[in-house]
């Protein structure tokens, strides 16, 4: 385990050497995403410079959705959705040299896609979330500290497993890339405002298809010590991170499924 | 045995579209390996020839792991690549001739590094393995250059070191002369025979060149529609299948076509002559014979049967001797 990781800093760092060779897009590519993303946050401002809470959630609040969410989500960003490359390199047949060494194919895959320039918009997250950490009237006791880390680690785990999950589908349906960002970019979206703005179907997806809810929305009720208006049961607060290992679980799953039907179809 | 296969059979469900009905697909299984039994001893150097679609990349996948057979059994160094594909990737190394393994826009020497640890290889091994190849291969003067900047040649042999730094006891190479220069052909040739006679790696190689072959391989295995049509040494095989041989003659003056019973005059170019004969028809010794009788003969050489030729012959009569070798495609499934 500890040797893979070193190979895949390795394999990682050979790619972001490769990328320095185009060094004026490179350097430009990362400051610009993570200038877009900003305006991202721009619109939930504007959004408050309107109405001065969401549905009993202050501006602070929302902020701390959204900062969750979005460290979460380019976390996984940066490390793990390059796994969206699969059906590119089937195409162009540069799959199967993955599956010709001695290491686990998704590993190989994440580090040889792996692009540093999405750390741009990660760095915007992250000082988005210190802002709203600062803002909201917390008391940050233990326990609040303790499920906001649990809340980022099993964030991640879910986005993640989310696209692994998408990416393996384009295995079958090697077109399906658009509809497959809908649920990534989608589940992101749906993230960055309290689940109680959208309409009970949303709601209902959010928690049990794709459950998103469980990144940021029900760990934040109980970190800003919120109640729910939905009247969700409680536990829910707490569930994160088992919703995480079971999205882990299907997520390798569903990779390996897909891995068994490239290798029988060569497809 | 190293390798073996029994009974192999590789079947893909492609899709295409129905004649007449517009939107509609028909679901066609098409059998790309048919029943291929196989085995190879360890340092054999093997060709894998047949010709386009016959089902060669197709058993390669199937020997590295990466496809899985339909049905049959398949065993590489003792364990199933399908099941063991991870760490069976250790023991063989792979070249695929139109597709490089290399990091593209980093130096050639990053890409041998990178492999070092992929492969887990001791450094002082990969180190010494490294020194053999570049004198070898005669890398020194590019180990330096971004691998899109190579040419074709120096990127193969790029390729070459790649598949063979962690020590694998077998090799296997799709293709490993496509779109090569002579001079080129000829190092990558000599390279593999070296490896192959000097670590006794055991190489399978597919090919559309059959000069690789003849200069490369001891054996030859022939397939043609996912069928071996032929396996045996590259000298059995002319032997059977090479049907003419040529009798160069020298004459003492230069003179018109000569008549020969049972061959007949191809070429004439001065003083020289080729005479050409069915084995069927005659022998060597009659031919030489009979022209020693109406010439004077200063000097002569008989040729052997042309690779290609043979090949050709290997094919014809292999789609006549298997009834079912045409018929591929099997009735179209709903």
């Amino acid at each position: 385990m500890v040797e893979t990781l070193g190979i895949y800093r390795r394999l990682a760092f050979a790619r972001v050497r490769a990328d320095w060779q185009y060094r004026g897009p490179f350097i430009g590519y990362t400051i610009t995403q993570g200038l877009i993303s900003v305006l991202d946050f721009v619109q939930i401002a504007v959004i408050f410079g309107r109405v001065s809470s969401l549905q009993g959630w202050s501006v602070a609040e929302v902020a701390f959705l959204y900062g969750t969410s979005s460290v979460a989500f380019h976390i996984g960003d940066v490390f793990v959705s390059e796994v969206e490359f699969a059906p590119k390199r089937i195409r162009l047949g540069t799959f199967d040299s993955l599956l010709v060494r001695p290491m686990g194919a998704m590993v190989q895959l994440c580090a040889d896609e792996f692009a540093f320039r999405r750390a741009g918009k990660l760095v915007q997250a992250v000082a988005i979330l210190v802002w709203a950490m600062a803002a909201v009237s917390v008391a940050w006791t233990p326990a609040r500290v303790g499920v906001f880390v649990m809340m980022l680690v099993a964030g991640t785990a879910i986005f993640g497993s989310i696209w692994v999950i998408t990416s393996s589908l384009t295995f079958w349906m090697i077109e399906a890339g658009e509809v497959m960002n809908s649920f990534t970019y989608g589940s992101a979206f749906a993230t960055e405002y309290p689940m109680v703005v959208f309409g009970r179907w949303l709601r209902r997806l959010f928690t049990f298809v794709v459950p998103a809810a469980f990144v940021n929305y029900y760990p934040a009720l109980f970190v800003l010590g919120k109640s729910d208006r939905l009247g969700g049961p409680s536990w829910r607060r707490f569930a994160s991170p088992f919703v995480a290992v079971v999205m882990v679980l299907l997520a390798s799953f569903v990779w390996r499924l897909a891995l068994r039907h490239y290798r029988s179809t060569g497809s | 045995m190293i390798i073996s296969l029994e009974d192999v059979t590789k079947e893909f469900v492609v899709y295409r579209r129905a004649e007449g009905r517009w939107l509609r697909r028909e679901r066609v299984r098409v059998r790309a390996v048919d029943g291929v039994s196989l085995s190879v001893s360890e340092g054999e150097l093997v060709g894998y020839i047949g010709p386009n679609g016959a089902g060669k990349s197709t058993t390669i996948k199937m020997l590295t792991g990466i496809l899985v057979p339909s049905s049959g059994v398949i065993r590489v160094a003792g364990v199933d690549p399908q099941r063991r594909r991870v760490e069976l990737a250790r023991r063989i190394g792979v070249v695929f001739g139109q597709r490089t393994q290399l990091w593209w826009d980093l130096p050639l020497r990053d890409s041998f590094d990178l492999l070092r640890y992929v492969y887990r290889v001791p450094s002082a091994r990969h180190a010494s393995n490294l020194d053999a190849f570049v004198s070898l291969l005669e890398m020194s003067s590019f180990m330096e250059t971004p691998v899109r900047q190579l040419s074709l040649g120096q990127r193969m042999r790029g390729d070459l070191c790649a598949a063979l730094l962690h020590d694998p006891s077998i090799l296997y190479l799709d293709e490993p002369t496509i779109g090569l220069d002579v001079v080129s052909k000829a190092r990558v040739r000599e390279f593999l025979s070296a490896v192959n006679r000097e670590r006794g790696v055991t190489v399978v190689l597919t090919t559309h060149d059959l000069s690789d072959v003849e200069r490369l391989c001891s054996r030859l295995v022939v397939i043609d529609h996912g069928r071996v049509i032929q396996d045996g040494s590259v000298a059995s095989i002319k032997d059977r299948f090479g049907e003419f041989r040529t009798v160069v003659v020298d004459l003492e003056e230069p003179g018109p076509p000569l008549v020969v019973p049972g061959a007949e005059v191809v070429k004439v170019d001065g003083p020289r002559q080729w005479v050409r004969f069915h084995r069927s028809a005659t022998t060597a010794a009659a031919v030489v014979a009979s022209i020693a009788a109406t010439a004077k003969i200063r000097d002569l050489t008989i040729e052997e049967p042309d690779i290609e030729d043979v090949v050709t012959a290997v094919y014809r009569l292999g789609a006549l001797s298997s009834p079912s070798g045409t018929a591929r495609a099997q009735s179209p499934r709903e």
